[in-house]
């Protein structure tokens, strides 16, 4: 019987039901919206940083580290280019950005630009 | 040589001194006074610095046995209050050796104890107190901080969403539990217990912890986030209070909950002190805070309270929300969030701020913005609050058509939306329609909510505005 009263779909043991932090609640964000979040990363003046994970160890404090934070890149394409060529090295892996502030040492930007293994 | 001179004499003669230059290490006070009738402004303040530090009403001759002109409180500066004679402010400048280190409490019972009750004024409210440097850092503040708490917790890059569950009082353990869970599954990071659930017969503390603690860890199994409940501690004896905090400890939960006006800031303190010592967060309600705070002429300040506490220790406390159903006027608020937040806090008497205020190292404590909110409100929360606060609903989750976890959904979707937007440089309080509509579109959850709550707003006046607005 049809009460309007939709079900919650979400299982634990389900990676679809996983969520990855700030925007996991969106649809996957689209390259241009990728591009925006990148540009407001560059405009607070934080520094970049790439990390990605197996997704069965997605909740771990710490992902790989890609490469070092690109400390002092300003040019959002640079920064795409370096989040791609992460993706390309780890097939399957979730990847996220993050934009760091290291005078409160805290993370002001992080979101999952690709997110690895079932898609959701 | 001084001479014992018995009698009464005019307070002003000792305690009014305009010449006088504060000094950095002087804790200071503005007061609102409403004299009696016939009172000069010069001899209500005296008064007023005088019964809250050294005097009393007569010479008593062992006054010359020490050095009062150094342990005095001086009144040196008197103001209109803007469009209001029947008042004044009165700045109180009182030497840090008054009141003992670490101690809020030796700090309010000198500045808010018998000189309320002093017949000469009609009415009295402390507005703002400066801290010095020397005393804040004789305190040990919020136990964890902003920082710290969102490494804990792996919350980054927007405010923190979380739901107080109702009803209120009546759920046994496990139908909680079940509430808990549905909001956390649906993507909330923390739910709430209210603050007047303690240990009643329907749910003891003992059996409502272990509901909530497999609630957490199985909505944190579920979505792979990290969650938290904020189980209240709050509790008859500070013997029962440590032992409900040691379980909620024991069951591996990050973060107990305290009232402090109702419980006391001894017991606060005490309990921020175990937190820092046992890696747990402080979520701070403040029961009580508007019998001392609403009355435009006679209490005590929010923002006074806000800085106690951050001395005293919390790592959450409330704020009001600006949009909800509490009170709270939108640049008051941002004043006292400020206080809450940030390392210095500048004079600014267009957010009622009176005082420089220099919290130096001592952490910051998140907002927690409660209070009749829903989806629609978020937008401005955002544009208001920014990223360091929580969004704490209740009504809003819970009374989502489809349930907790559907609400829950709404809320973060909501959120996420508008912090996207933000972040792409959009007005998000003035667009918050069109982006909330279009997150809907692929959020069946987030739809059903702004359909649920369209057109619910809480639109009074303040009671409580600030001086420069109400004239």
């Amino acid at each position: 019987m049809e009460n309007g009263i939709r079900d919650f779909p979400s299982r634990v043991g389900e990676q679809t039901s996983k969520r990855l932090g700030t925007f996991s609640y969106l649809p996957p964000l689209d390259a241009a919206e990728v591009e925006r979040q990148t540009e407001y990363l560059v405009r607070r003046g934080l520094t970049a940083m790439i990390e990605h994970v197996e997704p069965e160890r997605a909740t771990a404090r710490y992902w790989y580290m890609w490469k070092l934070p690109l400390f002092g890149e300003t040019d959002p394409g640079a920064i795409r280019a370096e989040v791609d060529a992460c993706i390309r090295a780890n097939p399957g892996h979730h990847v996220r950005l993050i934009g760091f502030e290291p005078k409160r040492q805290t993370q002001l930007v992080a979101f999952v630009v690709e997110r690895g293994g079932a898609t959701s | 040589m001084a001479t014992y001179d018995a009698g009464v004499k005019d307070y002003a003669q000792t305690y009014w001194e305009p010449e006088y230059e504060p000094k950095d290490t002087d804790l200071l006070a503005c007061f609102k006074i409403t004299p009696q009738e016939g009172v000069p402004r010069e001899e209500a303040a005296a008064a007023v610095a005088a019964e809250s530090s050294t005097g009393t009403w007569t010479t008593v001759w062992t006054d010359l046995l020490t050095d009062l002109e150094y342990y005095k409180g001086r009144a040196y500066r008197v103001e209109d209050v803007p469009g209001d004679a029947s008042c004044f402010y009165a700045f109180v400048a009182y030497p840090l050796d008054l009141f003992e280190e670490g101690s809020v409490v030796n700090v309010l019972t000198s500045l808010v104890g018998n000189v309320f009750g002093f017949k000469a004024i009609r009415a009295l409210r402390l507005e703002d107190v400066r801290f010095p440097l020397h005393y804040v850092l004789t305190c040990g503040g919020p136990p964890n901080g902003i920082i710290v708490e969102r490494d804990k917790m792996d919350k980054y890059g927007r405010p923190l969403l979380g739901c107080t569950i109702k009803p209120k009082l009546g759920l046994s353990g496990k139908n909680y539990g079940r509430a808990v869970y549905e909001c956390l599954r649906g993507g909330l990071d923390f739910t709430k217990d209210d603050e007047n659930v303690n240990s009643q017969p329907f749910m003891r503390w003992r059996d409502r912890f272990e509901n909530v603690a497999e609630a957490v860890e199985l909505a944190e199994a579920e979505t792979g986030e990290r969650k938290g409940h904020y189980l209240n501690v709050t509790a008859p004896t500070v013997e029962d209070m440590y032992e409900r905090a040691e379980f909620a400890k024991e069951l591996g939960m990050p973060i107990i909950m305290h009232d402090f006006l109702t419980a006391g800031f001894t017991a606060n303190t005490s309990l921020a002190n175990w937190c820092r010592r046992n890696g747990m967060l402080l979520h701070i309600h403040r029961a009580m805070h508007a019998v001392i705070d609403r009355n435009p002429y006679h209490g005590i300040h929010f923002r006074v309270l806000v800085k106690c506490l951050r001395l005293s220790g919390g790592d959450h406390m409330h704020s009001g929300t600006v949009v909800g159903k509490l009170e709270g006027d939108r640049e008051a608020t941002l004043g006292w969030i400020d206080l809450m937040r940030e390392r210095f806090v500048p004079e600014q008497r267009s957010r009622g701020i009176f005082f420089d205020q220099d919290f130096g190292h001592m952490p910051g404590l998140f907002p927690v913005a409660s209070g009749g909110i829903h989806v629609w409100h978020i937008p401005s929360l955002v544009a208001i609050f920014g990223d360091d606060a929580v969004f704490q609903f209740g009504g809003g989750t819970l009374g989502h058509p489809w349930g907790n976890a559907a609400g829950a959904t709404a809320n973060r979707v909501a959120l996420e939306a508008c912090v996207e937007a933000r972040n792409d440089g959009r007005d998000v309080e003035n667009e918050g329609t069109e982006i909330l509509t279009h997150a809907a579109k692929s959020s069946p959850e987030l739809a059903a909510a702004l359909e649920t709550w369209r057109n619910i707003r809480f639109e009074f006046d303040s009671v409580d505005k600030l001086d420069e607005v109400a004239k």
